[in-house]
């Protein structure tokens, strides 16, 4: 670095010129109009988090009312509402929010080396609708007519003739928002990943997460259209009388399952999916060497992603479909446990020939590895027919679900939280707190959910609100109720670890594991523009195999937010894109878009009536004087 | 310390309550016929794999995490550029996948065998049994082609022991789920979707089951139990069933007849012999021989019954029977009744 000489006045350098262009803007309508991907990926895991803490709560609530044989602490009505509200919260507005459109919308752009996310405006749209969804289905559940059906609202229970009032038009039409949410951000970071990578930054080159984002995205974009069918249906069977799944009137019951669960079980990939990718990412660099296995463990992503699709009917076992057809599924779902069992040993494998530092964010890989094996394991249980019918709709699978989840992506995240901490905000993360925060965490979840088995195979069936002392479940459901007090000090820990080393913790720097990927190569917390010049790359891990002299891209204007565009399979640069400006317009969009929803689910003719003001929302975000006088505005300051 | 403490309590306990064991009248772990018997092996052979497969990849990750002894508290070590032992790594990897495929072919293998054994018809001759499923509650019917031979009855299924039976299973409202784990797996009560299921117990005695499929409110109260029994005793039973009610002998079940004919009982129940036909609730014609009300809610007796009967959404919240206030006489009478109708 030259010495900066307090000469009268300097000429700007290019980093406060791209600050400048790149600045989100301020004040209260500029925090509608913000389109940087770092600031709308914090926002999503922030959202996400709350989530997390409030479904949580719920968890709690089922766990003291079930904690003794006939507790009076919850009626049915409450009870069902709650269970309802956790497990949708849990998968539509914190797993999928969390770990695929925050992490990769924060993540992406930086790791690929590129300015921004791809279509920025549709990724601000995106967390306005999310959080549109969320708003729904909470704003429901606090005025006492939650859902109440589950979170996957089997029909005919959820039907017009079993579930009459608004309950489950909430439920359903907050998946509408949330999969409109994760389809938009699915297209963000497809597009960022294909054209917006760094140059030399080739295909077989891209770092393993970012090829998860990859699949994930295309498993959106093919899995999500099935639920948002699914539940549309159901709304129009219960608002305009369509028969869909009506028995009586020629419809089908199974025929919801079918769909429901052909997006069901590729989310279930899509929220583990993210979790394996962090153990690719975090596992080589504290065993300080590269991944051993890459393209192995590159195709069993790929692969993860293609058999998804085909095990669905696994959770419909005990609906008496054709035993072969049974096989079938049995067979595709046994066969998915061999690209995950192939990531596992590569890992394994990386840290035996690597020299591991066991720093932070390895003890939740080990967390991770522990747990997700137990969630893995009892899996082929489940694939099982004959034994899946005994255990299926038990608390043994409340177990299996909660080990693969927890395991394969809460600990996954905290990893990746530990270990991105630095870089999101350019702090180190305390390292005693972070410990406690970890075995308290780890104890109380097994203690939790490990003797959720032994109550499924003693005959608990899932969604019960209460059971008879004769049943002799109770001293395992009180150990059961007991972890949750470690668990919920366990977060308590992290909030304040979060809290105490966003101000006090160490000063990070710009690489303090000395980690390979390309967001490490700018400072934490990046800028808004993420690199001062773009870089090039010259390996799988950018940092790591960087010449000393590493060339950079120059060239982009920075008065104007320039992007560069490159060719999808070698990423050589083709041309030059202005990316959108900051606008109020994704945010009044999603208003108009909720209005829609919402109205949708009274009456059929708030479709017709609110579709002119999407219209209008859309007109006015495309429409492209947003851009010229930009430019001017831009020019005009280089003038000066 | 005392959060030590209360865990060191809460494992001894654990410990305790798997030594008791997985056993009872609601368990996988405790089959009384052979379907059940033969999911429980193939249970067991799965867990055996997982476990060992748990092992050795926990194993493993402690070896590699330790192996280098590199300490944690210095900043990131140089990069191995090219690591020693990758190329044994890769066969070794590839031992690992070839032995997961051949685990998971085997779990594969034997669930097709066994499943064929526990979902296969067993019988030409079995006893056929249809369940229908109602919020919440189950209607249990042993069909038969002549009319007058039909048995309908709720909640109680009486089976001859070390025969085969079919259950057929129906939904008139949602699905529900039909689960005995000591007999054998769950099968759906599908609406508008007939569906057929084998099962066959061994060892006589009550196994208790329950709905497995969220129903709605009363979900945790849908039970129901088998008797199994001896051939003599479930033909005498089955005999007993077939006949319609009892006329009342004595002046006090002749006034608790009058008691159900003139209130709401007679709008939903039915009690062959007399004027009251209805189908919404459960069949009464021999309610007085049964073991438990109201879905394995509580035992059939004097006090349950009264308790039932005034006020059936306290004890049930949401299920479709109303309350029925009437004078203590008129209430007792009726109990007499209801329990003389063997």
């Amino acid at each position: 670095m030259a010495v900066i000489e307090p000469i009268a006045a300097p000429p700007e350098s290019v980093a406060d010129q791209l600050e400048r262009t790149w600045r989100e803007p301020g004040g209260f309508w500029g925090w509608f109009s913000c389109v940087h991907h770092t600031t709308i990926g914090i926002r999503f895991m922030v959202t996400a988090f709350i989530f997390f803490l409030l479904g949580g709560v719920l968890a709690a609530l089922i766990r003291i009312q079930l904690a003794r044989p006939e507790n009076g602490f919850l009626g049915p009505d409450k009870y069902n509402q709650i269970f309802t509200v956790h497990g949708s919260t849990m998968i539509f507005l914190f797993a999928v929010p969390m770990l695929f459109q925050g992490f990769g919308t924060y993540l992406v752009p930086l790791i690929v080396g590129a300015r921004n996310i791809a279509f920025p405006r549709l990724a601000a749209f995106s967390y306005y609708i999310y959080v549109g969804g969320c708003l729904l289905l909470w704003i429901g559940f606090l005025l006492n007519i939650g859902a109440d059906t589950g979170w996957f609202s089997y029909v005919t229970l959820s039907g017009p003739d079993f579930s009459p009032g608004k309950r489950v038009d909430f439920w359903a039409q907050m998946i509408t928002f949330t999969e409109l949410s994760a389809l938009g951000t699915a297209v963000c970071l497809f597009t960022t990943i294909i054209k917006h990578r760094a140059p030399g930054m080739t295909l077989n080159r891209m770092p393993l997460i970012i090829w998860e984002k990859l699949t994930i995205s295309a498993m959106i974009i093919f899995a999500m259209p099935a639920v948002m069918l699914s539940s549309t249906m159901l709304l129009m069977d219960r608002l305009v009388g369509t028969h869909f799944f009506n028995p009586a009137e020629g419809g089908d019951v199974l025929l919801y399952q079918h769909l429901f669960w052909f997006f069901g079980h590729p989310d279930v990939y899509i929220i583990f999916l993210p979790g394996a990718a962090m153990m690719s990412t975090i596992v080589p660099v504290f065993s300080r060497r590269h991944i051993f296995g890459y393209t192995p463990i590159v195709v069993a992503t790929v692969a993860t992603g293609f058999i998804s699709f085909g095990v669905w009917v696994h959770h419909m076992f005990a609906t008496g479909l054709p035993q072969l057809g049974e096989l079938f599924f049995e067979a595709a779902t046994l066969m998915i446990v061999i690209p995950t069992a192939l990531q596992f040993f590569c890992w394994v494998a990386t840290m035996w020939n690597g020299r591991v530092q066991f720093k932070l964010p390895m003890l939740w890989v080990f967390g991770f590895f522990f747990n997700f094996l137990i969630g893995g394991l009892t899996g082929p249980m489940l694939a099982s027919v004959p034994v899946d019918l005994q255990v299926h709709d038990s608390f043994f699978v409340v177990a299996h679900f909660h080990y693969v989840l927890i395991g394969g992506s809460v600990f996954a995240m905290f990893a990746g939280i530990y270990f991105w901490f630095p870089k999101i905000v350019g702090r180190m993360a305390n390292e005693a707190l972070a410990k406690a925060h970890f075995w308290l965490f780890f104890v109380g979840f097994n203690l939790t959910f490990f003797t959720m088995h032994i109550l499924g195979l003693r005959g608990m069936p899932r969604r019960i609100y209460t059971y008879p002392p004769e049943m002799k479940w109770g001293s395992l459901n009180m150990l059961a109720s007991s972890g949750v007090v470690l668990m919920t000090a366990g977060i308590l820990v992290f909030m304040a670890n979060v809290f105490w080393s966003k101000r006090n913790g160490r000063i990070a720097g710009n690489n303090p594991w000395g980690a390979g990927s390309l967001e490490w190569g700018t400072t934490s917390p990046p800028p808004p523009y993420n690199f001062l010049y773009l870089p090039t790359v010259n390996g799988r891990e950018a940092l790591w195999e960087a010449d000393p002299n590493q060339p950079v891209v120059t060239g982009l204007r920075v008065d104007v937010r320039e992007t560069l565009v490159t060719n999808s399979l070698d990423s050589e640069p083709d041309y030059k894109e202005e990316d959108p400006a900051p606008s109020i317009w994704p945010f009044l969009a999603a208003v108009a878009v909720s209005i829609l929803f919402v109205g949708s689910i009274f009456t059929q003719w708030a479709v017709v009536w609110f579709a002119p003001l999407v219209i209008i929302t859309l007109i006015g975000w495309i429409w492209p004087k947003g851009r010229a006088p930009m430019r001017r505005r831009a020019e005009e300051r280089w003038s000066q | 310390m005392s959060a030590v403490r209360a865990l060191g309590l809460s494992a001894a306990t654990a410990a305790m309550s798997v030594v008791a064991g997985c056993r009872g009248q609601q368990s996988v772990m405790d089959p009384a016929g052979p379907q059940a018997s033969r999911i429980e092996w193939l249970f067991w052979v799965v867990f055996w794999i997982a476990l060992s497969a748990f092992v050795l990849v926990m194993l493993a990750f402690g070896r590699a995490a330790m192996r280098s002894g590199a300490s944690k508290d210095e900043p990131p070590l140089p990069i191995i550029k090219e690591p020693p032992g990758d190329r044994a790594a890769t066969v070794v990897v590839g031992l690992a996948v070839a032995l997961t495929v051949i685990g998971l072919f085997s779990i594969l293998a034997l669930s097709a065998v066994t499943g064929a054994a526990a979902a296969g018809p067993t019988s030409k001759n079995p006893v056929t049994i249809q369940i229908t499923g109602h919020q919440w509650w189950w209607e249990v019917t042993y069909p038969n082609t002549q009319p007058d031979q039909i048995v309908i009855t709720a909640n109680e299924i009486h089976i001859p022991v070390g025969k085969p039976i079919v259950i057929l299973t129906k939904s008139e409202d949602v699905i529900h789920s039909f689960w005995p784990p000591n007999v054998n797996g769950k099968r759906d009560l599908l609406p508008g979707n007939q569906t057929a299921y084998w099962m066959q117990v061994d060892k006589p005695g009550i196994y208790r089951g329950q709905c497995a499929e969220f129903c709605g409110y009363q979900h945790a109260h849908m039970g129901f139990r088998i008797v199994a029994e001896s051939e003599a005793d479930f033909s005498k039973w089955q005999q007993a069933q077939i006949k319609p009610a009892k006329d009342p002998s004595d002046a006090e079940t002749i006034r608790g007849r009058a008691v159900f004919m003139s209130r709401a009982c007679v709008m939903c129940h039915t009690i062959r012999g007399t004027d009251a036909g209805s189908r919404v609730g459960p069949d009464l014609t021999h309610v007085g021989s049964r073991q438990m009300i109201a879905a394995e809610t509580l035992p059939n007796t004097r006090g349950a019954l009264a308790g039932w009967i005034l006020d059936p959404q306290g004890i049930k919240p949401g299920n479709r029977m109303s309350p029925n206030p009437m004078p203590p006489d008129d209430l007792n009478a009726l109990i007499t009744y209801l329990q003389s109708l063997q």
